[in-house]
């Protein structure tokens, strides 16, 4: 029991850490420019099939990385030139149609170049097998790279953010934007770099996860809905929140889903369990948002008022 | 902020006795398309029509709260689901009749409704979008997971409801103008309600909510009572499209469900009731028309929509507006 505990216990930080990387470039986003982006799932997805595609072609996990990454950077800047820029000034509603269509046309793309068959990814050698964790615990050494790399990942985000004058102009741009340009910044250009970067690490997250998952045209969806729960959980343009918020849905979903039919055990038989058990799970997270907006309606680290 | 006044959704210009007149046209119209189908002998195509009007209600209901009232919902498909599988599990367990479905239907949006919505209403803009978006889909895997009514795969239904014990809805005409029915019927009931005090609260609060509350309203309440009158609305147009295509799936409240009947609405022309309704018939007929030259047809719609946020705001009728002059 307590094996599986710390086993569900890492698979959940895993997937926090990744819905981290998703989520810190969407929070900016939507916490500077007040910029409501459905498309930002798509950029992990594209992530993903550019790493599949490169994989194949180089043939080596660490020089298809660097190649995808730099890939996914340019056509996060070809979206923010020819899309996104046209969109700052406009509705809400605008934004959500716009990039909507924009969902669909990437997916269809992807379908149209990639097909609509799952690709995969292999693990590197370098980081494949298990090593033992405690006692007879085995765990995958991806897993954990995954893992150390969000780590560091948001430990550098960290830095950037709190420590240099880029970052400092983030985070005065989330607080009051119009202030920010008056005193002489050029937000366009602050915000056209907050996008590029934003859409490099969500497809980051789609890279490095692509030897875990299958590489399918419905991920960047599932990610995107999960990403919402998490900036509105953690409070829009906050960094700080989007992690904590990554690891509270990461592992409240994981642990939700393997041992929500266990407990329910206790109160009614098994197969009913299991079923009220699985049907429930998801929902969890939902709930967790719902009790969190309750409390908090700008989030846990949301200073501006929804 | 003085910016929020520019960024509201725009309102489509036609004057409300020339959007009666046409949506008086259109019902007419439609009301004669049985006697047209098989006139030229391709009765399929009441079958078609009966899941767009099916679409058009729910698109008329979601313009209630996001024409009139601003509230951008993302989840609105999860009424549509809801309303069907009130259809699917009452059949299941023997109870056909339509009467009883509608009722649950409606009374499970509304509660489901009242909850989400009392909880999305205490946030606005981007917010609000997504906490609606993130309830639609909980909505969404709870039905994907719940194995014992099909989960994933959805469930088919044996018959359709059936009225009083008779199966009068066998016919697909009749289920044609039942539905045509209830969209009128919608129709009426959602500009009179727009006109209403009630409508003038919702309207006044997108505008302007701390006004309203300085004149001593609650928007709050109002807000939430558009939000389930909506929410009922869609859920029966669930209850018609299980019934339409004797199925009932999860698919039928995933978000892109819900992005479709936004763009419905914007399509169509928001805030305009009846442009919902336009909205439906161009972007199903669209979808069936692209379907013919590629499967890839999401592409071209995709494409289409991003071209009217640059090019055409108001949607068709804005269009249709600038082309013609409106009245205004």
């Amino acid at each position: 029991m307590t094996n599986l505990l710390i086993l569900q216990l890492l698979n959940g930080v895993q997937l926090g850490i990744l819905l981290f990387l998703v989520a810190a470039g969407l929070t900016l986003i939507f916490g500077i420019m007040d910029f409501i982006n459905i498309a930002h799932g798509v950029l992990y997805m594209v992530g993903a099939y550019l790493m599949a595609t490169f994989v194949v072609i180089t043939g080596n996990f660490w020089l298809a990385l660097p190649v995808a990454m730099a890939a996914a950077l340019l056509f996060g800047l070809l979206l923010e030139y020819t899309i996104f820029r046209r969109l700052y000034e406009r509705s809400h509603l605008d934004q959500v149609l716009a990039t909507f269509g924009l969902v669909m046309i990437v997916t269809e793309g992807v379908r149209m170049i990639w097909g609509s068959t799952p690709l995969s990814v292999p693990i590197p050698a370098l980081l494949s097998g298990s090593i033992p964790l405690l006692g007879i615990i085995q765990y995958p050494v991806y897993r954990l790279a995954i893992i150390g790399t969000g780590l560091v990942v948001a430990l550098g985000l960290y830095l950037v953010i709190n420590h240099t004058r880029t970052g400092m102009l983030l985070r005065a741009g989330a607080s009051n934007r119009p202030m920010v340009s008056a005193l002489g910044v050029n937000v366009g250009q602050l915000f056209a770099f907050v996008f590029a970067f934003g859409a490099m690490l969500a497809a980051f997250a789609g890279a490095i996860v692509a030897p875990v998952l299958s590489v399918d045209s419905g991920m960047g969806a599932s990610v995107l809905i999960l990403t919402f729960v998490v900036i509105v959980i953690g409070g829009i343009g906050s960094i700080k929140g989007a992690f904590v918020a990554a690891i509270l849905v990461g592992v409240v979903d994981t642990l939700g889903r393997s041992f929500g039919p266990i407990l329910l055990q206790m109160v009614m038989d098994p197969s009913a369990a299991s079923q009220t058990g699985r049907t429930l799970a998801p929902m969890l997270i939902y709930i967790l948002m719902a009790v969190v907006l309750a409390v908090r309606p700008a989030g846990l680290f949301g200073g501006r008022p929804a | 902020m003085s910016d929020a006044a520019a960024r509201r959704p725009r309102r489509s210009g036609l004057g409300l006795p020339t959007r009666h007149m046409v949506a008086g046209a259109l019902f007419v119209l439609l009301a004669a398309l049985p006697f047209i189908a098989t006139a030229i002998g391709d009765p399929f195509l009441v079958v078609v029509f009966t899941r767009i009007l099916v679409f058009a209600i729910a698109a008329l209901s979601l313009d209630l709260i996001l024409g009139y009232g601003a509230l951008v919902s993302f989840g609105h498909a999860a009424y549509i689901g809801l309303g069907a599988y009130c259809v699917g599990i009452l059949s299941r367990h023997g109870v056909t009749d339509l009467g009883v479905h509608l009722a649950a239907a409606i009374g499970l949006s509304a509660i489901f409704a009242t909850v989400t919505g009392a909880i999305a209403l205490r946030t606005r803009g981007v917010y609000f979008i997504m906490i609606t978006l993130a309830f639609g889909q909980m909505a969404y895997f709870f039905f994907v997971s719940f194995a014992a009514y099909g989960g994933d795969d959805g469930m088919s239904l044996a018959q359709r409801s059936t009225v009083f014990g008779s199966d009068l809805l066998r016919d697909s005409t009749t289920l044609f103008y039942l539905t045509l029915a209830i969209l009128v019927g919608f129709y009426v009931v959602a500009s009179a309600l727009v006109g209403s005090r009630f409508g003038r609260v919702i309207s006044g609060t997108r505008e302007n909510a701390l006004r309203m509350q300085a004149i001593g309203f609650r928007p709050f309440r109002y807000q939430l009572v558009a939000f389930v009158i909506a929410g009922c609305m869609a859920a029966v147009a669930g209850v018609l499209l299980a019934n339409q295509a004797m199925f009932v799936s999860p698919a039928y409240m995933s978000w892109h469900r819900s992005g479709e009947l936004i763009v419905m609405v914007i399509l169509g022309g928001i805030g305009t009731l009846i442009g919902g309704v336009v909205g439906a018939f161009v972007v199903l007929l669209l979808e069936e028309w692209l379907a013919v030259f590629t499967t890839h047809w999401r592409m071209g719609l995709g494409i289409v929509l991003i071209l009217v946020v640059f090019f055409s705001p108001g949607g068709v009728s804005g269009l249709v507006q600038r082309l013609f002059g409106g009245n205004r």
